[in-house]
């Protein structure tokens, strides 16, 4: 049994510990907005945040988040930060197949709750895990000017 | 490409005076596996005149809600809201009520009009072309039927109703309604034969550049459900074990200590590889590793790309196998020509590496139904092929049309691929469960059907006073659709047009120009890349007519304009593209412009790169572009596709390369096969030409113009030209 936070809530899930933190939260607990990418911690489609750190949930064993907080795109929502980057998102129409947005908002999020202003060197940084073959980056980047400019307000 | 394909076909029902509607697709089983064909059906399939749109496409609930039922497939690219954008200008309703849905099994009502109307599918930047009238038509004879309803019912003149935001009323009488309470005496109403539709004057909607995708707010929110996303009571999730080498087979395999593994449910051969299917993802990931197969190579593919490249720098030396075009005399012509210029340029094998790897979902019904879940971009055939691998008859299979995370081709394939997977595996099964197989990233990258690898071999003459005599463009490479059911169709005299386009339809006044073409025979599967052919032949076309230009001593853009002349869509977009970027204006220190103009899928593309290059470093910082697809239906969605279109095609110029060793793909995963990231992204401007033609598409034009711009400025900030991509291969090559 491996129990940690997620979204707030408590879970309990009766799985084998090594098995990657992506597919318990897919396949056991019902949390598919987490999307697969490359298994690798190479694209970041997985990013979710472990104690508020974005993290590659492929690459994370479940058994590792024992007793720690994860969260989700499905719970970040009631974050301010995230809010106003999920709104924003919208606003600009970032997403194109929308398939890489869940963790490229969770690594936006991670970003300007750590840097309120930051630069585009910053996002380079910050962003340059995630892949988008759509390549809406230049949206994302705006975007993500967009919602510091918002949040400081 | 597939639009040619088509095209092809219902221009053969033509010929042979049948309907154009009335095409079956054909399979019969053939020793290698699946062989399907299209053949005639009989006239009395064709559809009647006028059809309801209620019955084809677009639903009214009772609580007004509206269901725009698409004929396209949406892999991000924005169908699903085009088509709907067609449907709420002419029905008048709010955004907040319209939901899109894919829609299947009826070529009448969903044949791709662009093709000629013989089958569903979405492809050749085709939706809008196919979709402009027949979905403004559906809006518009629903919004009549709902007012001749609401006319009896309040017996007032219909003509004399309005409809806005989804309310009936009548101004004289005071009567107003939702239009939910009217759907059902709507759809019973007559089907007007003609209905008029908007004039533009009074659009709201089409060229509206402040509409927003419909579907944006779920996908920033982790609720739009792609085929990963299926769950099924009872589901078992399934992983693939394919052949290393291209063309090799399951000689045996040994899962006993797979079988072991937890939550292991059963492993199975079927003709495509060996299948781990499990309790869910991590107990098929786990156990597959613990599997031992043998493979019969003894069809296979054993040359590496190296091999494969030099036989076809071989092959361009010699004669071209077929013509693709052929004006005046071009031997003559270089003959006399003042100044010959020669060029080759190679292009590698690209994977689509799209970010949701390949998969679909297959579920046998006790009633003898079959259900697949998946990115279907051409369902009668795989609604066929699934029918043929199920052995039931293609009537009871029901497909469920998923958006999908990407694609650019890779989920129209001839043999159905992942789709006639999920069902064999379940059927192998035997039918106990449903059965979702999902692709890991590696299966996905060494899966093949790959933009092929080609080799170009050009020569051009200019006369003495600097003026292009003649043209030569001799082009090696696999086709995309031999050896496929599209063959017969697509291919004529040895060409086949998806070597070709980009290239055989050069647009410059050369008095003598040919275009050769030698297919070559090479076990790798290939596939439609995003703008297909269009993909390298700009690339060459765009960077060899540069050199032409440095050679007459001619401004780029000036040489270009004058060999344009007739060609008035061109010379727009490349004007306006260098007017916008401050072509021939100083740049700052170090940087340099390069430009390229293209035509693919009937839009005109112009675009202009602003370069740097530190050592062995190329930097893109900006790209201005102009394109002319004809009336603009969303601005936004234009952009965005052209933004886009470019980031995909400079990520595969600068690095992308998928590369064999004795037979095996090199690359897996996203360490090895490199797409463009956020750092490299340029800041993009897209202008869009006003024009009231007739739309046309922009899922692919923007992709065929950066490589070519972004190479002409290479040159001007470092004197060499890139003739070998990708680019981190061609800066030491």
């Amino acid at each position: 049994m491996i129990k940690f936070t997620l979204n707030g809530a408590e879970q309990t899930l009766d799985v084998d510990p090594d098995m990657p933190l992506l597919w318990a939260l897919r396949d056991h607990a019902g949390l598919t907005g987490t999307k697969f990418g490359c298994g690798l911690a190479q694209c970041g489609a997985c990013t979710v945040h472990v104690d508020g750190y974005p993290t590659r949930s492929c690459q994370t064993f479940v058994g590792d988040v024992e007793g720690a907080s994860v969260t989700t795109i499905e719970g970040v929502g009631s974050d301010k930060v995230a809010a106003t980057v999920q709104t924003v998102w919208a606003e600009m129409d970032v997403p194109q197949c929308g398939y890489c947005q869940s963790g490229q908002i969770m690594s936006a999020v991670s970003l300007l709750s750590e840097t309120p202003k930051p630069t585009d060197e910053d996002i380079d940084g910050a962003m340059w895990g995630n892949l988008c073959r759509c390549a809406t980056y230049q949206r994302i980047r705006a975007a993500i000017h967009e919602a510091a400019r918002r949040l400081e307000a | 490409m597939l639009a040619h394909t088509l095209q092809s076909i219902a221009q053969r029902a033509a010929d042979t005076k049948l309907s154009r509607r009335g095409f079956l697709l054909a399979a019969a089983a053939t020793t290698t596996g699946l062989a399907v064909g299209f053949r005639p059906a009989s006239a009395d399939t064709a559809a009647k005149a006028a059809v309801s749109p209620f019955e084809s496409y677009v639903e009214i609930a009772k609580d007004g809600s509206v269901t725009v039922l698409s004929s396209q497939f949406d892999m991000g690219q924005g169908a699903y809201h085009g088509l709907a954008t067609l449907v709420v200008e002419e029905l008048g309703v709010g955004w907040d009520r319209v939901s899109v849905q894919g829609a299947y099994g009826n070529a009448a009502l969903y044949g791709n009009l662009a093709w000629g109307g013989a089958a569903q599918g979405t492809g050749g930047s085709t939706s809008m072309v196919s979709s402009w009238q027949r979905y403004r038509q559906a809006g518009a004879a629903a919004r009549e039927m709902l007012k001749a309803a609401a006319a009896e019912a309040w017996n007032v003149p219909a003509s004399e109703i309005t409809v806005s935001e989804g309310n009936l009323s009548h101004a004289g009488s005071g009567h107003s309604a939702d239009i939910g309470d009217f759907a059902e005496a709507a759809a019973s109403q007559p089907v007007p034969a003609e209905v008029a539709l908007k004039d533009p004057s009074d659009w709201t909607q089409i060229g509206n550049p402040d509409l927003r995708r419909y579907d944006r707010v779920g996908k920033t929110r982790g609720e739009q459900d792609f085929t990963l996303d299926v769950r099924l009571p009872g589901m078992l999730t399934a992983v693939m074990i394919h052949p290393p080498k291209f063309g090799a087979t399951v000689a045996s395999f040994d899962a006993a200590e797979a079988k072991q593994s937890p939550g292991v449910v059963d492993v199975v051969a079927i003709p495509r590889g060996v299948a781990v299917v499990g309790q869910d993802m991590w107990s098929a990931l786990k156990a597959r590793d613990l599997v031992t197969v043998e493979w019969d190579e003894s069809q296979a593919e054993t040359r590496g790309t190296d091999e494969i490249l030099s036989e076809y720098r071989a092959l361009a030396d010699q004669a071209p196998a077929a013509m693709a075009r052929n004006d005046g005399d071009v031997a003559t012509a270089l003959a006399n020509a003042d100044k010959v210029l020669e060029a080759s340029f190679e292009f590698p094998f690209l994977a689509h590496a799209a970010m949701e790897p390949l998969n679909a979902v297959a579920r046998m019904n006790e009633d003898g139904t079959l259900e697949i879940w998946g990115g279907h971009q051409l369902p009668d055939l795989y609604q066929y092929l699934a029918a043929v691998t199920a052995d039931i008859d293609p009537q009871k299979v029901r497909l469920h049309i998923m958006k999908s995370g990407g694609g650019f081709g890779r989920r129209a394939v001839a043999d159905g691929d992942v789709v006639v997977e999920s069902v064999a595996i379940a059927k192998a099964i035997g039918w106990q469960a449903p059965v979702k197989v999902q692709w890991t990233r590696e299966n996905d990258m060494r899966g093949g059907r790959y933009r092929p690898a080609y080799v170009h071999k050009l020569r051009a003459g200019l006369d003495a006073d600097g003026k292009l005599i003649a043209y030569e463009d001799h082009i090696v490479g696999q086709s995309i659709v031999k050896g496929t059911p599209f063959e017969s169709a697509l291919v004529h005299n040895g060409v086949d047009h998806t070597s070709v386009e980009g290239a055989s339809n050069l647009p410059y006044q050369v008095p003598n120009l040919s275009v050769g073409l030698t297919t070559t025979d090479v076990k790798v599967p290939v596939l439609w890349w995003r703008s297909v052919g269009s993909t390298q032949n700009a690339y060459a076309g765009e960077v060899f007519i540069d050199e032409v230009a440095e050679a007459a001593g001619a401004d780029p853009v000036e040489f270009r304009l004058g060999l344009l002349t007739d060609k008035p869509r061109h010379a727009e977009v490349l004007r306006l593209a260098a007017e916008k970027a401050g072509w021939g204006k100083p740049l700052p220190e170090g940087r340099h412009h390069g430009v390229a103009v293209h035509e693919s899928f009937a839009s005109f593309v112009a675009q202009v790169a602003e370069v740097s290059v530190d050592g062995g470093d190329i930097r893109v910082h900006r790209v201005v572009c102009a394109v002319d697809c004809g009336t603009a239906i969303n601005p936004d969605t234009i952009r965005a596709q052209i933004e886009g279109g470019i980031g995909f095609g400079l990520g595969a110029i600068m690095s992308e390369e998928i590369t064999m060793t004795g037979g095996e793909v090199d690359q897996g995963n996203f360490d090895s096969y490199e797409p463009l990231r956020i750092d490299a992204m340029p800041e993009v401007e897209v202008h869009i030409v006003q024009s009231d033609a007739p739309p046309t598409g922009v899922g692919e034009p923007g992709v065929p113009p950066i490589g070519p711009a972004v190479a002409n400025a290479v040159f001007r900030a470092t004197g060499r030209r890139l003739r070998m991509l990708p680019f981190r291969k061609g800066m030491t090559a």
